[in-house]
């Protein structure tokens, strides 16, 4: 009786947190539901696998992606701590065999946290030939008592495609600290993409890494920061190219819009083969007078014209 | 509708803008030809109200707006397309033309053919650096439309695009003009302001001689384009 409530308090929380709940009630789409360290739901559909294990703080989840499965609907996970305080540790495991293809969108909720730890340590591997798409959103509330504490390590095979997304635009942030380190095989696909709105006294640490150890690899470090009040932000884009023919990006966007902002960025493009390629791009400044004298020049006061800007940086 | 009364402005003792004086009337277009550095994006920042003169009035509907914000203006009906028109990560097309004003797509698609832009393409392009010069300065012209302003200041709407765009951009002025509209269109390329009823001449800040577009064109290869002194810097004109 208390998992159902606790399942529907979560679903709730997910509809509200703009979760697409008709995903999460149908047989066709695969899902996986957690509340602190309970698993409330998990589906399974054909070509993915998913074991779960309760531990004291959170859940081991081993994810497996069977060869050749081209999965059809997007597979929904839905992670959350829904009182003010607790911790939710999750060790995921993620096998995506060769030939395989999906895309997961997941959803962490904490819309009551005060004092909350989300911590995620993944261990990936993408086979070859095989596409993974992760796209993981936050939804926090006002308080700014959580720290978000995402760790992933990687690994492309061959012509394997990993795209990934994490948002966290919606509430405050509190701390977060994302370290997410990809090792690219020849002619793989690696992208890596944080889109954060930090506010107040929000404490941001972002690194990625991409190493392109395989021949005609290519991989893009990319974030998108919005940092306003007092907000505190440090991001690391780190792009190694390793083997021939190599090509990476780092492109990092910082907008300071407040009079506490720190913001910092430490792009670093390593290269040891002579025919590899890795570029950077790295941009710290207040919103753009250009872009906003052209949105009032159309109507919009300056706040709307603010808002306009930071929403199309963070989509 | 909007008159330019001996407005000056000055950068580091060098006069921009000099005792200039302009009208554009209601529903009409008005050329301004004038050579590289004769200030004409200057004007047209102190008629939008990105920088404010040392000196004189901008009278908008018998209003003085000299000093009046870039916003107050725009609410007003005045409205600019820069030369070179900013780009925006993640605002995508359809949005930049509604903006606050709850465009309709059937509209916004209407804005899109006039620039000669097929919506299905376009809507849900974003407004960066994916477009080209061309298409970028044809969207600018779309949100201007889309924004059914009063008067519209476009800042060089011609330079720097490619040979397909040019017809649109022209075409889209005309339809400015139609929908009642009054245009003051920059340029320093005299076949543009053809479609003007008006065009006056600027150099080194001022007003030199006005008068109907063929007259003028004709002055101005005569006079401008074999100036002497083009490119001279504080150049205090004829």
């Amino acid at each position: 009786m208390l998992v159902v409530k606790e399942y529907e308090a979560m679903i709730e929380a997910y509809g509200k947190a703009g979760g697409n709940l008709d995903a999460l009630r149908s047989n066709e789409v695969g899902n996986l539901v957690i509340h602190k360290n309970k698993v409330l739901s998990v589906q399974e559909v054909d070509g993915i696998r998913v074991e779960t294990k309760e531990t004291e703080s959170g859940v081991s989840i081993y994810f497996l992606v069977e060869e050749g499965a081209r999965i059809k609907y997007p597979v929904h996970l839905c992670f959350g701590v829904l009182p003010k305080e607790g911790l939710q540790e999750i060790m995921l495991r993620v096998e995506a065999q060769d030939n395989s293809e999906v895309n997961v969108i997941a959803h962490c909720i904490f819309p009551n946290a005060v004092d909350v730890i989300h911590k995620m340590d993944a261990d990936i591997k993408i086979g070859d030939n095989a596409k993974f798409s992760y796209h993981e959103t936050h939804y926090h509330g006002e308080s700014g008592g959580v720290k978000v504490i995402p760790k992933a390590k990687i690994e492309v095979g061959r012509k394997g495609v990993w795209e990934s997304t994490f948002s966290l635009i919606q509430g405050r942030v509190g701390v977060l600290d994302y370290d997410f380190e990809i090792f690219g095989d020849e002619k793989s696909i690696n992208e890596l993409m944080v889109k954060v709105f930090g506010k107040e006294e929000d404490d941001i640490s972002i690194v990625e890494k991409i190493h392109l150890n395989g021949q005609g690899a290519r991989g893009l470090a990319k974030s998108r920061l919005v940092l306003n009040d007092n907000a505190k932000a440090m991001v690391r884009g780190e792009t190694y190219g390793n083997a021939p023919f190599a090509r990476g990006h780092v492109d990092c966007l910082e907008i300071v819009n407040g009079d506490g902002v720190i913001a910092r960025a430490i792009p670093l493009v390593y290269v040891n083969d002579k025919q590899a390629k890795v570029t950077h791009e790295a941009a710290i400044g207040s919103i753009d007078k250009k872009q906003m004298q052209t949105l009032m020049a159309r109507g919009l006061n300056e706040e709307e014209a603010v808002d306009v800007i930071v929403k199309g940086i963070l989509r | 509708m909007l008159q330019i009364k001996h407005l000056k402005l000055t950068l580091n003792g060098n006069p921009l803008i000099n005792e200039l004086n302009l009208e554009v009337k209601e529903g009409k277009i008005h050329g301004l030809l004038g050579v590289n550095g004769a200030g004409k994006t200057s004007l047209a920042n102190l008629i939008m109200g990105t920088s404010y003169p040392d000196e004189g009035s901008i009278i908008f509907e018998g209003r003085d707006i000299t000093r009046f914000t870039i916003s107050q203006r725009a609410k007003m009906g005045i409205t600019l397309a820069w030369q070179e028109p900013a780009r925006f990560e993640g605002l995508i097309i359809r949005e930049y033309l509604s903006l606050d004003r709850n465009l309709s797509l059937s509209e916004a698609e209407k804005y899109l053919w006039t620039v000669g832009l097929p919506p299905g393409e376009y809507l849900n392009r974003a407004v960066d650096g994916s477009l080209s010069g061309g298409e970028r300065k044809r969207v600018e012209l779309a949100s201007v439309l889309a924004m059914k302003p009063k008067v519209a200041i476009l800042d060089e709407p011609d330079s720097g695009i490619d040979v397909v765009s040019l017809p649109h951009i022209m075409n889209g002025i005309v339809e400015m003009g139609k929908r009642g509209s009054a245009v003051l269109l920059i340029t320093h390329n005299e076949e543009a302001v053809s479609v003007s009823e008006e065009v006056s001449i600027i150099c080194a800040g001022k007003i030199i001689n006005s008068g109907p577009p063929q007259e003028m064109c004709h002055w101005f290869r005569n006079n401008c384009q074999t100036c002497p002194h083009i490119g001279e810097p504080n150049y205090k004109g004829v």
